[in-house]
């Protein structure tokens, strides 16, 4: 038992931080949520420059064969900047599924061309009516029963939504299988899409405890600087058991993401036993993140006040971005009964 | 990050498992908190200590087996996975011990540790006083300087199983001079004999758990103070953060419970109301939850970043997590939930009421999880204090 992360991976965080604090300001954040579409993945291609899109690809693809383990803190980083566009999709869950499935195949000029950075992904899976990020996104990867289709932005159907999250772009999609879009069929497809589910979800639970930090790294400062009634609002009890309450709900939501992303990396080690265990890790991971997240903006927004009912404060973007993300990939409910089948 | 166990870790499952399986009893105890059930806990512990099972993490000097702390949390899983009897001496073992290898002289480590390990010396825990509760720091009990020792005067209250207890450990102010946490000294102290009385008081649960110690003139020899002379705040925070932190309560004994509730779940399933699968699911959650965060807390430590301040999120987890547990219980239960041990229709002999019950003390014990809250607000965020 060991259960640190590793110098690299650490040093790959900071780095991913470094970049983040730089480019991804609030200000640019801003930008994409009153900008058009175009804007909306402002920091992407310095990320890919930097080869964080490619990371989970193999070195043949351009990419540098990370696992899940090697991703959690970047994309911890990447909730906690707010970063728009699909990095979840593309990075972790995507690309990967892509090369597991495509490589050698008519869509194998996909592969090259998302693990550079030039192109997006979205996912689609069975029984989700709307895409995340899908507006933006290059090509959609929608998998229904035993198949997986890659499907040209143009192709899908899209109907763009407003997400309460204007930063993030979500559409309906009306897509009907053809046959020039097929990927793959069969119990190893299958597999393979079951896999990209659970990173997705792993994914976004790291998104979200990002996020949470940031709302709460927000609202204790904004304790420390508010000043009621002679001094500030953080000396209050009332107000130091709310925050001590979002930091129990973080501190706890770490270890288990964490975890969820070593049991997913290592899924295959005891066969089905473990396969199993990975999928109860990652439910357990989504539902405590996402738990964090609500619970850490519901806080903020209450030691903010007022100011923080507006669009002016930054808080909203990242209370926003939870209220959004959150439901895919398994809701809470979902994940709930995905364990309980297991346990009960 | 590796989070597989060792073959080394795994092989020592393995001998715990197969020791336990084969010695727990194979009937319940009474209740610890009794006087004849503990008695008979004691028993047991010599047993566990002659099979050198009772503080696994021990040097093999004083009777352990120089287990890592992984281990020592592999060795808990085990333990309350078999429901073994619970131990009525970790106030000693748990939370004195780690301040005598701390600070504790040679002769101490010698005179203390091994006796208490084995049960033949049982060491209650005596910090609260009836006027200091929370604000441990104004309490009033003061020792005199005497001939070779000191004599000890005041009363301690709420003393887990003091009625049962030889000893004691608490803080006395040493220098009447000094306020709040200043001039105080940490004593241990005998529970019998001239200038000692001890009345035990039955907790909620009805179990004399309780104690309350009147100190009038008790004679204690200087080699009972652990640590320096006027120095006993600094002393005393070492077992308070124990407290918190990892030895009190171990991840094994939440699982145990959670199990125990799967089971429950299933037995009611046709019965009970079917919202309550979800907080079943929560609660095996939770303790998984806790047992990772502990995981991770260990290979921090190990890593040289001691658990801190956190600990106090640490305690309000596990405490609110158990109060959580053991209410959704009742709520399987239904109009069962109200019997208690004694009654033949109880499920489980009223094991789930009675835990409730002590579940609810969980908040309260160890500092209210008002002053955790307190504290991780100041010292793990940094907010101003009031
Ligand atoms: C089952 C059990 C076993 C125990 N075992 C032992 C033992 O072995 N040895 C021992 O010495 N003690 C023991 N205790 C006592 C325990 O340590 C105290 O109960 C605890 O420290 C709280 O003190 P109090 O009961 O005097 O409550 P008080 O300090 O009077 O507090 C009452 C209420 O006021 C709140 N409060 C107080 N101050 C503040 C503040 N600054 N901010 C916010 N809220 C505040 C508290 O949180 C609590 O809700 C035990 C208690 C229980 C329930």
């Amino acid at each position: 038992m060991h259960f640190a992360f590793s110098e690299d991976q650490t040093l790959l965080r900071d780095t991913v931080r470094d970049v983040l604090s730089k480019e991804c300001t609030p200000e640019v954040v801003r930008r994409v949520w009153t900008g058009d579409n175009a804007e909306r993945a402002p920091v992407w291609g310095t990320l890919a420059e930097n080869g964080f899109v490619g990371m989970a690809a193999s070195e043949d693809a351009g990419g540098m064969g990370m696992s899940e383990v090697d991703l959690a803190l970047v994309l911890e980083e990447a909730g906690y900047a707010g970063l728009t566009g699909p990095i979840v999709e593309t990075a972790l869950a995507g690309l990967p599924l892509l090369e597991t499935l495509g490589a050698g195949g008519p869509h194998a000029s996909w592969i090259e061309r998302v693990a550079g950075g030039e192109a997006s992904l979205a996912l689609c899976f069975e029984g989700q009516l709307l895409a995340l990020h899908a507006p933006l996104a290059d090509l959609l990867l929608v998998a229904r029963g035993d198949a997986l289709y890659a499907v040209p932005r143009a192709d899908a159907g899209l109907a763009p939504q407003v997400a309460v999250d204007r930063a993030t772009s979500v559409a309906t999609l009306a897509y009907e299988p053809q046959a020039a879009h097929l990927v793959a069929q069969g119990p190893a497809a299958q597999a393979a899409i079951q896999l990209a589910y659970e990173r997705a979800a792993l994914g976004n639970a790291c998104v979200l405890v990002g996020l949470a930090r940031r709302m709460l790294d927000m609202a204790v400062a904004y304790a420390k600087d508010r000043e009621q009634f002679g001094k500030p609002i953080g000396t209050q009890q009332a107000v130091q058991h709310h925050l001590a309450n979002a930091a129990g709900r973080i501190a706890f939501a770490q270890p288990v993401v964490y975890r969820a992303a070593w049991a997913l990396a290592n899924r295959d080690r005891g066969g089905d036993e473990t396969r199993t265990e990975a999928e109860l890790a990652v439910s357990t991971a989504k539902i405590y993140a996402e738990e964090a997240g609500r619970v850490a903006a519901r806080i903020a927004l209450q030691v903010h006040g007022a100011i923080g009912y507006t669009i002016e404060c930054d808080l909203h973007f990242f209370m926003k971005r939870v209220w959004t993300i959150a439901p895919f990939y398994g809701t809470s409910a979902a994940h709930r009964a995905r364990i309980g089948a297991h346990i009960l | 990050m590796n989070l597989d166990f060792t073959e080394q870790e795994n092989a020592f499952r393995a001998e715990c498992r197969s020791w336990l399986e084969a010695n727990v009893p194979k009937h319940s105890l009474p209740s610890g908190d009794t006087r004849e059930g503990y008695a008979l806990h004691l028993e047991w512990e010599r047993k566990l200590f002659d099979a050198g099972w009772s503080c696994v993490s021990w040097p093999k000097q004083y009777g352990g087996r120089e287990a890592s702390l992984y281990e020592w949390l592999i060795f808990e899983e085990e333990y309350y996975r078999v429901q073994a009897p619970s131990r009525v001496t970790q106030n000693g073992i748990f939370l004195l011990a780690p301040t005598i290898f701390e600070f504790g002289t040679e002769a101490q480590k010698e005179r203390i540790l091994r006796p208490m390990a084995r049960g033949d010396l049982s060491i209650a825990q005596a910090w609260s006083e009836p006027n200091a509760g929370s604000d441990l720091a104004s309490l009033k009990s003061t020792a005199k300087r005497t001939e070779g020792g000191w004599l000890l005067t005041g009363q301690k209250t709420w003393s887990t199983r003091g009625a049962f207890s030889d000893m004691a450990y608490g803080l006395f102010r040493t220098d009447p001079s000094k306020s709040r946490h200043k001039g105080l000294t940490y004593f241990l102290f005998p529970l019998t004999g001239e200038g000692v009385t001890v009345r035990g008081v039955d907790r909620l649960d009805g179990d004399e758990g309780f104690a309350e110690l009147f100190l009038e003139d008790l004679f204690v020899p200087d080699e009972n103070i652990i640590g320096e002379v006027d120095k006993g705040w600094e002393v005393a925070m070492a077992t308070t953060s124990s407290e918190r932190g990892l030895s009190l309560r171990s991840p094994g004994r939440f699982m145990a419970t959670a199990a125990r509730l799967v089971d429950l779940f299933r037995r009611y399933r046709e019965t009970c109301d079917p919202a309550l699968r979800d907080q079943v699911v929560d609660a095996w959650m939770g303790a998984q939850a806790y047992r990772w965060y502990t995981f991770k807390s260990v290979t921090d430590m190990l890593n040289g970043k001691p658990i801190g301040a956190e600990s106090s999120l640490n305690k309000v987890f596990w405490s609110e997590m158990d109060v959580r547990t053991h209410e959704t219980a009742l709520a399987i239960l239904e109009q069962g939930a109200c019997l208690d041990e004694g009654s033949a229709a109880a499920d489980d002999e009223g094991a789930w009421i009675k835990g409730f019950q002590f579940a609810l003390a969980g908040p309260i014990y160890a500092g209210t999880n008002e002053i955790q809250r307190n504290i991780a607000a100041q010292r793990v965020l940094g907010l101003p204090r009031g």
